[in-house]
């Protein structure tokens, strides 16, 4: 019990001192602790955010990380499949700019087209910021309920790169052949290093020395590039929404990815001679491509103010909105991010429980 | 077959010293992991291997037992504080089973103390320790290092076990009482190659015969083979694997991990662990000796009495009640434990079972009831069979103690 | 009362610092023989004044007193043992490098509305929001700590008046306590004000004392656990004669209740005997026997070192081993020869207590180095010059300056030998940046740096709160759990210093406390 309470209270750094005494072992295991947050591996309560994501499981794998065949658009295009299956239409292209809101309470949505679908039961899978403050009217929801969406913390710490490559990429720390290349490829040589990485980006720069996660899932699937080539997936961790010196440009944005493709020939001289193409993304394409605001990967930091009862706001922890028949089930709500369907489930279940209530 | 020169990840598994003399000897092929070694399943039958054992003699290459060195000012100090029983009584040249528990009182694991001499010891244990170890260490004068890939070890066995000992030149193998070790030599005389062969002998293992374990520097380690193979022919000498072992060790009364309790520091999930009381082990706690590891929360738990025991069953037929649950009576309605560890006796012709059963059932002559389900050429079939709790050991020879021991 | 016929005492009080001190008060006040064994040549343990340079006194450590609770002093009655304050209520001054300084006076916001309006406004909601809360927090200050997963009704009753005193907050305050009690002081402040000043100076008394930057969560907790530890404090005050002066009126308060003391008597050992503490050995090799053991030292100190772990189980020990205790405020103490002009300050508001923190991100950046073992290239200062109320502290007409330096950390990567000077220098350099004449008036500088303060004062790891305050370190955890009711596993040994719950600063309760538990425990 008492270790469960300084799970949720310490920081990952001592969490890991008091377990480990080699650098390496520390600072691999670190890197699960800060990917998404606003926090270094020192700060307390990262030591939760390290047992998010050993959290799940594949399989009955307990903490197991899987590959989906054809990337992770094929998780949802199975969920879509499963959805229609189970008798739910799946409509895309289709933006809602409104909730429609009618006698008090949610009655449907308004398309950005201006066409119109009523439905007695809303349930929104944007985040909470998004959710309130874009797409329902202020004078439905409480001022107080609104103050705390505006506070709401979700400032993207994450940029991404896709890269296609015209080979695999050879790192000699990783003898020829060996399957280490197949499974998930991590740069951090020290806790140190983590966390004056995590310093740059409270300066409201990119790291300088980036944490680095990547994966070239080709070697598993081919059917992710063509034949010979492969793909290479890279997070890192951290680059800021917004930057000290001035807003993100593509000369900059091009400097981002310049650190991380530098960092990574680092330990790989054959890589950048691989290079055919580099799709870079800092939280701002995250947020504009993908609509994740402020480009948070979990629609909303995972701190402790932002977790559990008080997942996304005090008092609004149970999927409901403040909006009778408007309800939640993103990320931002618990238990919160990562491709884990856990907040859609809990969502469904408190809706259903609702209707029944009212039948 | 993989060869040596392949990279470690295509075969994780390390090599015992004598992998190449047990790969020879195997007819079965049938390897397992122990430790991070492959060791041998079986070689060529569990039956045979299991009488070599108990009428002639047996090898039994324990190599993968993890084993620490432990020495300092603070060395007795430290393991007197570690595990629950009185070390000070085991000076040099003595071996003591011993286990240890976290503050809680749970069994994290137990081992053997060889103490070599005046705050030297070494310490064989089923699993790494080393972090227990050194948490156990802070405040004392204490090194501890693992030694498991520097010492190979193998077990010696039965019957005739000593004679063969004392024919391949140990002289005064025969004066080593149980739980004694001493420092021996194989002559280079005896065997095929040259020089002379320095290793220590303990009298201890895992059968409960007269028998005898042999550590020595990997080097040496297919030398001895050599040697025991060839001098233990006239006595009918075998390789064994585990799993005649294993029958031995129920026999014996011996506890397994991972079978017949899980450590603490491992469990998950809440009530699973065991404390030696509970495990029948009381005989190893000294609450008399000064503090040790979970020492209070031991004599809380006696002050509240046990709620549940491991016992030793005798249960009728001949079919090993595997994993049995166990209830009151017959009808089945009530659970009252589960069998941990079964086999059928070969030499008590009994029907043998560790279980932990709750309280009200661990008196001695208190019957409970098994439930054995019987594969009849996949047909299963569910019987109820009666099982009475009995004394352990189940099987324990005169010779096992009697020294010096009878010659063959 | 002196010992029993046999020699021996119902109790002996391990080290007479102030929370030894009011242990060893409250035990013999009901009746029990004590004794108190200081190790130094005086009582006060780091509540003590000091010469520093020839005629010159200044608190050792601690250099306000603000942390007591009012109720306690009385309890004491130490103004009847002497206790005099030669300044109370004393203004807090944010300073600017501008000059623009931000006075903040107990009820007077006159200043701050002259910075920011909005910020007023805010501050006195602000005020009255953790007024609410800590008066629910307090009481929780005075009590041991319930203990979890026992079925004791007495563990679950204090729990559930924990959660009654939380719930009767009401829905709203019980809520925004939930939110902001995990939370990083810099999103608490970013939410509520604009002034970098304002901010900057609650940042400070967030992370004073504590291994952390505004930017690392649960520095609101300590910002509130602050503010409701000082619930029932006077404000800050200064001691007449320093804080020395407030461990004599405590010795004296003992004194009277019936303790004895005796001054340089280092324990050595705790003598356990049938796994019962029963008495400690000095020094000197002297034995002298107790029914009942309190230590005041810090957790490691007494555990580790004075019991030592063969009597302690080894998962305990390893939690003990593992307290986090690295000290990282330093003491800077300058003897001055004239008092320097401070650029816009008034010789009356340079009486109270000056900051240098303009900012939490010049906090979070003073920080950033402590992560790396090196101290702030622009630390964080928190500064008096007490010789303006006490003027018998220094030679006639001339000063004291006292400053708390953080971040000043105790494994300094480059190693203190050889960093000292380039330290004072530092810091004497950010005071002049405020004060351009102050070089000239600097007679002698006296550095105590972490490793220093825990030789002086035998505090592992320099850490004024023994161990450092953190969500994980806190309440029914703190220091380790298995003795975070002020009693060790070893019966008979019982714990009353900084290290246990509430807390370090000059306060007091955890001495109560403990003497509490040791009457219900060893009656």
């Amino acid at each position: 019990m008492y270790d469960t309470l300084r799970f949720f209270t310490q920081s990952c750094a001592d969490l890991l001192d008091e377990y480990f005494e080699s650098e390496i072992i520390k600072a691999h295991l670190a890197g699960s602790s800060i990917i998404g947050t606003a926090l270094g591996p020192r700060s307390p309560g990262t030591a939760y955010v390290l047992l998010h994501h050993y959290m799940g499981g594949i399989d009955g794998a307990v903490g197991a990380w899987g590959f989906a065949r054809g990337g992770m658009g094929a998780v949802t295009q199975a969920l879509a499949a499963s959805l229609t299956a189970s008798g739910g239409t799946v409509r895309s292209s289709a933006t809602v700019e409104q909730v429609l809101v009618r006698g008090g309470r949610a009655a449907g949505v308004v398309l950005a087209d201006g066409e119109e679908i009523h439905a007695p039961v809303v349930v929104s899978n944007l985040d909470v910021r998004r959710t309130f403050l874009e797409t329902v009217a202020p004078q439905h929801l409480p001022p107080e309920f609104l103050a705390q969406v505006r506070r709401f913390k979700i400032r993207g710490s994450s940029g991404k790169l896709n890269i296609a490559l015209d080979g695999l990429p050879h790192f000699p720390a990783i003898p020829q052949g060996s399957p280490c290349t197949r499974g998930d490829l991590h740069v951090t040589d020290t806790i140190d290093m983590l966390e004056r990485a995590y310093d740059d980006w409270k300066e409201g720069r990119w790291s300088r020395a980036p944490y680095i996660d990547m994966l070239i899932p080709t070697q598993i699937d081919p059917t992710m590039a063509p034949h010979g080539k492969h793909y290479m997936s890279v997070f890192v961790q951290y680059c800021p929404y917004q930057l000290a010196d001035g807003g993100w440009t593509d000369a900059r944005r091009q400097a981002f990815g310049d650190t991380v493709i530098e960092t990574i020939a680092r330990h790989s001289p054959n890589f950048k001679d691989l290079i055919l193409h580099a799709e870079i993304r800092t939280p701002r394409e995250l947020e504009s491509e993908v609509g994740l605001t402020e480009g948070n990967i979990f629609q909303g930091e995972l701190t402790f103010d932002q977790l559990l009862f008080n997942r996304p706001i005090p008092g609004y922890a149970q999927y409901r909105a403040p909006l009778r028949g408007l309800y939640m089930c993103g990320s931002s709500t618990h238990p919160g991010g990562g491709v884990m369907g856990a907040p859609g489930a809990n969502a469904a279940g408190a809706i259903l429980a609702d209707l029944r209530r009212k039948a | 077959m993989l060869t040596a020169s392949e990279p470690h990840y295509h075969q994780p598994l390390l090599k015992t010293p004598f992998h190449e003399r047990a790969r020879a000897a195997s007819q079965l092929d049938s390897f397992v992991a122990w430790s991070g070694y492959s060791t041998v399943d079986v070689f060529t039958s569990v039956e045979q291997e299991y009488f070599a054992i108990r009428n002639a003699s047996s090898l039994y290459d324990l190599t993968p037992m993890v084993k620490y060195r432990i020495a300092g000012a603070d060395a007795l100090r430290f393991l007197n504080r570690l595990v629950t029983r009185d070390l000070s009584k085991t000076g040099p040249g003595r071996v003591a089973y011993a286990v240890w528990c976290n503050d809680e009182g749970r069994l994290i694991d137990d081992g053997t103390v060889f103490c070599i001499a005046h705050n030297e010891y070494r310490v064989c244990t089923a699993e790494r320790q080393l972090d227990w170890l050194s948490a156990s260490a802070i405040g004392f004068d204490v090194e501890i290092a693992e030694v498991t890939e520097e010492v190979a070890a193998l077990a010696v066995q039965g019957p005739t076990s000593c004679a063969l000992l004392r024919a391949l030149g140990l002289a005064g193998v025969e004066r080593l009482k149980p739980f004694e070790l001493g420092q021996f030599a194989l002559p280079g005389a005896a065997r095929p190659a040259p020089a002379r062969i320095e290793m220590m002998v303990s009298r201890t293992g895992f059968t409960g015969d007269l028998g005898y374990e042999l550590w020595m520097r990997p080097a040496d380690a297919e030398g001895v083979w050599d040697a025991l193979m060839e001098e233990g022919r006239s006595r009918a000498i075998r390789p064994v694997g585990s799993r005649a072992l294993n029958i031995a060790r129920i026999e014996a009364g011996f506890l397994l991990p991972n079978l017949d309790f899980v450590s603490a520091a491992h469990t998950l999930r809440v009530g699973t662990e065991r404390s030696p009381l509970e495990l029948g082990l009381a005989w190893l706690v000294d609450f008399n000796k000064g503090h040790f590891t979970g020492r209070r929360a031991l004599l809380e738990e006696q002050r509240r009495g046990p709620t549940r025991q491991l016992v030793g069953l005798d249960i009728e037929g001949n079919k090993p009640a595997h994993n049995a649950l166990l209830y009151a009576d017959r009808s089945g309605r009530k659970p009252v434990g589960s069998v941990t560890s079964a086999t059928w006796s070969p030499t008590c012709k009994r029907n043998l079972a560790l279980a932990m059963l709750d309280a009200p059932y661990i008196a001695l002559g208190s019957t409970v009831w098994a439930e054995i389900y019987l594969n009849r050429e996949l047909v299963w079939e569910r019987r109820m069979a009666r099982a009475r709790v009995v004394e352990r050991p189940f099987y324990a020879p005169q010779r096992r103690r009697a020294t010096p021991p009878a010659d063959f | 009362m002196a010992a029993g016929g046999n020699g021996q005492y119902d109790c002996i009080v391990v080290g007479g610092g102030h929370n030894g001190l009011v242990c060893a008060t409250y035990l013999a006040r009901s009746g029990r023989s004590v004794l108190v064994l200081e190790a130094a040549e005086r009582l006060g343990g780091a509540a003590v004044t000091r010469e520093f340079a020839p005629g010159f006194r200044v608190s050792a450590c601690a250099h306000l007193l603000h942390l007591m609770p009012a109720p306690l002093m009385r309890e004491l009655g130490l103004a009847g043992h002497g206790l005099k304050l030669a300044a109370q209520a004393l203004p807090t001054v944010a300073l600017s490098a501008d000059g623009a300084h931000l006075r903040l006076a107990p009820g007077d916001l006159s200043d701050l509305a002259q910075h920011s309006p909005a910020d007023a406004t805010a501050y006195a909601q602000w005020q009255a929001l953790a007024q609410r809360l800590t008066a629910a927090l307090h009481p929780v200050l005075a009590e041991p700590p319930p203990r979890l997963g026992t079925g004791s009704w007495r563990q679950r009753a204090a729990l559930l008046r924990l959660g009654w005193q939380i719930r009767r907050l009401g829905r709203r305050d019980m809520r925004e306590l939930l939110r902001i009690g995990g939370m990083c002081v810099q999103d608490l402040l970013d939410e509520r004000f604009e002034s970098g000043l304002l901010k900057g100076a609650l940042a400070l008394d967030a992370v004073l004392g504590s291994n952390l930057g505004p930017r690392s969560p649960g520095t609101v907790l300590s910002l509130l656990y602050r503010i409701a530890a000082a619930g029932g404090a006077e404000g800050l005050a200064q001691p007449q004669g320093g804080l020395g002066a407030l461990s004599e009126a405590l010795a004296r308060a003992a004194g009277a209740a019936g303790a004895q003391m005796r001054t340089r008597a280092a324990v050595e050992r705790i003598v356990v005997r049938q796994d019962r503490a029963s008495g400690v050995v000095l020094a000197s090799g002297e034995e002298l026997a107790a029914r009942v053991v309190i230590s005041s030292a810090d957790p490691k100190t007494t555990l580790l070192g004075l019991l030592g772990s063969e009597y302690l189980d080894a998962g305990f020990v390893r939690r003990v081993a593992q307290l986090r205790t690295r000290g990282l405020a330093a003491k800077l103490h300058l003897a001055l020869e004239a008092l320097p002009q401070f650029r816009g300050l008034t010789p009356a508001a340079l009486r109270g207590r000056l900051l240098v923190a303009p900012s939490p991100d010049y906090i979070e950046r003073a920080f950033n180095h402590a992560k790396y073992g090196e101290f702030s290239a622009a630390p964080m200062l928190e500064i008096t010059v007490p010789t303006l109320a006490d003027p018998a502290l220094a030679p006639p007409g001339k000063q004291v300056l006292s400053v708390i330096v953080q971040y000043a950390p105790y494994a300094l990567a480059a190693g203190w030998q050889g960093q000292r000077q380039r330290f004072t220098d530092l810091v004497i350099d950010t005071l002049a940046g405020f004060a351009p004449d102050l070089r000239r008036c600097v007679a002698s500088a006296e550095l105590l740096t972490p490793p220093d303060i825990e030789r002086e004062f035998r505090i592992s790891g320099g850490h004024w709160h023994h161990a450092e305050l953190a969500l994980d370190q806190f309440f029914m955890v703190r220091p380790v759990p298995g003795a975070a009711q002020y009693q060790a596993p070893v019966p008979g040994l019982f714990l009353c210093g900084a290290g246990c719950h509430p807390g370090g600063g000059v306060m007091g309760l955890a001495g109560r406390n403990a003497a509490r538990q040791v009457m219900r425990e060893a009656a």
